[in-house]
């Protein structure tokens, strides 16, 4: 079984290494093609506006969206990729796969200068807290009812999932801990 | 605890940035365009590096209200260009809220000595460099991400070409060198000793490195990163195309597919005139942006 790092743009070769690390394969998911081959899937951080154009020159939006409803298999998305997940985006006229059931809001916390480091408790991780790096982050405004809420900053909600799909407004592939990574590899079925 | 405007933070928008294709503006209307063709970054100026290079004279940070309007127009983050040395109008870039600062060769030099000593801000900062011991030189003063020079301004992707090759073959040297010859390395390079230690283990350098200097295509863009760029800058050869739009779209598709020939000749399809360019030798020595820098 192996696990697809979306590699339109971003922070993939990251994510690549994690689960690397948690003894897991990866491969790089570019094609519709490659999309076959897996049983899980990582939407990196990354622009999100460029890596939803380049999903949907290469119809790989469809794709995804199409495997999500026929085989349910897990999907995780950071940053970027949480955008790229949700239902809506506050504000803005932007597509996305529209797989999760929240509203996202874009750079929620300001620019470059007012990204940030932080301690996290989160639900269903077992202490000590996760150290959350957010750049130029997202967050959760709204979440429908099947949504878990499971990590928040400043009553921001940081981390969720609904079914088979967990969002993290942070990286956690820029850090070293991999009880995230290892969280979202239990998801499978 | 909180913390902001650390290494990690600085680094980490790096890479995201990576695989994407940052293109100079100078009007929010382009910088609408760019983020519209899938641009990961805009560089806000106020002339593109070609016309810096016609225009002549000294070249400085562009005016702030063209950042400002660039930074309301598009929600990707907006870089923008300082001169080598000139710490205060990195440090005017801070205050309007800048993502990112170019310390330039593209500007005119405000010191022929010493560049900004980058840990003083929150902003992360990109630098260039035409090898191996000039980006760890400036790492070490706290570039958070460096870019190969090239010829700024040229549409000529030679310089380019020649930078990273010289800087990925100094990494591949010395990731074979014995341990007790990487001191002598360091000094020979001019360039800190953890630093280049740290290379050498992991074979690659400490932070993203871009390709910029001349890219003009999308096979450009793609000969850069076979050769190992994280990402591509595009200067003049977008918005002094005769298809803008088409070029840029073309451009980014060109990066992410890079090693799909069949992706870059379909995207390469109908393109309209690229910038004319300039032939390297025909640039007089002193005129040459690239051995700006120290």
């Amino acid at each position: 079984m192996k696990v697809g790092v979306l590699a339109l743009q971003g922070a993939f070769r990251e994510h690549l290494e994690m689960l690397k690390q948690c003894g897991q394969e990866g491969i790089v998911v570019k094609t519709k093609a490659e999309l076959k081959q897996i049983s899980g899937l990582i939407i990196p951080g990354g622009e999100s506006t460029a890596i939803g154009k380049l999903m949907n020159s290469s119809q790989l939006d469809e794709a995804i969206i199409h495997l999500y409803n026929h085989t349910n298999i897990p999907i995780f998305g950071t940053c970027a990729g949480m955008i790229l997940l949700a239902k809506k985006i506050k504000g803005q006229e932007q597509s996305t796969l529209g797989l999760m059931d929240i509203t996202v809001q874009r750079n929620a916390f300001g620019r470059q200068i007012e990204s940030f480091e932080a301690d996290l408790d989160i639900t269903g991780i077992t202490p000590p807290s996760f150290k959350g790096i957010f750049i130029r982050a997202p967050y959760i405004t709204e979440a429908g009812e099947g949504v878990q809420k499971l990590a928040y900053f400043n009553q921001n909600i940081v981390l969720a999932r609904e079914g088979n799909i967990l969002v993290s407004s942070f990286h956690p592939e820029l850090g070293s801990d991999l009880r995230i990574h290892q969280y979202f590899l239990r998801m499978k079925k | 605890m909180v913390e902001k405007g650390t290494y990690r933070l600085k680094a980490g928008l790096a890479d995201m940035l990576k695989g994407g294709v940052i293109m100079d503006v100078v009007t929010p209307e382009q910088a609408k365009i760019a983020e519209e063709a899938g641009a990961v970054a805009v560089m806000a100026l106020e002339r593109v590096p070609a016309d810096i290079r016609a225009a002549g004279g000294v070249a400085r940070m562009a005016d702030p209200r063209i950042i400002k309007e660039i930074m309301e127009a598009v929600s990707i983050p907006v870089m923008a260009k300082v001169r080598i040395g000139h710490f205060v109008e990195a440090q005017v870039l801070e205050a309007l809220g800048i993502d990112y600062i170019d310390e330039s060769e593209v500007l005119t030099p405000a010191d022929e000595k010493y560049h900004i000593d980058k840990r003083n801000f929150k902003v992360p900062f990109v630098c260039g460099a035409r090898d191996l011991g000039e980006a760890l030189r400036r790492i070490g003063e706290g570039a958070a991400m460096i870019r190969t020079k090239g010829e700024a301004g040229t549409g000529n992707i030679v310089e380019a070409v020649r930078h990273m090759r010289q800087v990925i073959d100094e990494i591949r040297i010395l990731k074979n060198l014995p341990k007790e010859e990487l001191m002598t390395k360091a000094k020979e390079l001019g360039a800190p000793f953890e630093l280049l230690e740290e290379v050498a283990e992991k074979g690659r350098l400490p932070v993203v490195n871009f390709a910029a200097g001349g890219i003009a295509t999308p096979a450009d863009a793609a000969l850069m990163m076979q050769l190992g760029a994280d990402g591509v800058f595009v200067g003049s050869g977008i918005f002094k195309s005769s298809d803008p739009q088409k070029r840029a779209k073309a451009i980014v598709e060109a990066t992410t597919h890079y090693n799909n020939p069949e992706i870059i000749a379909q995207v390469s399809e109908g393109l309209g005139e690229a910038m004319k360019g300039i032939e390297i030798s025909r640039i007089e020595v002193g005129a040459r942006m690239q051995d700006r820098g120290w």
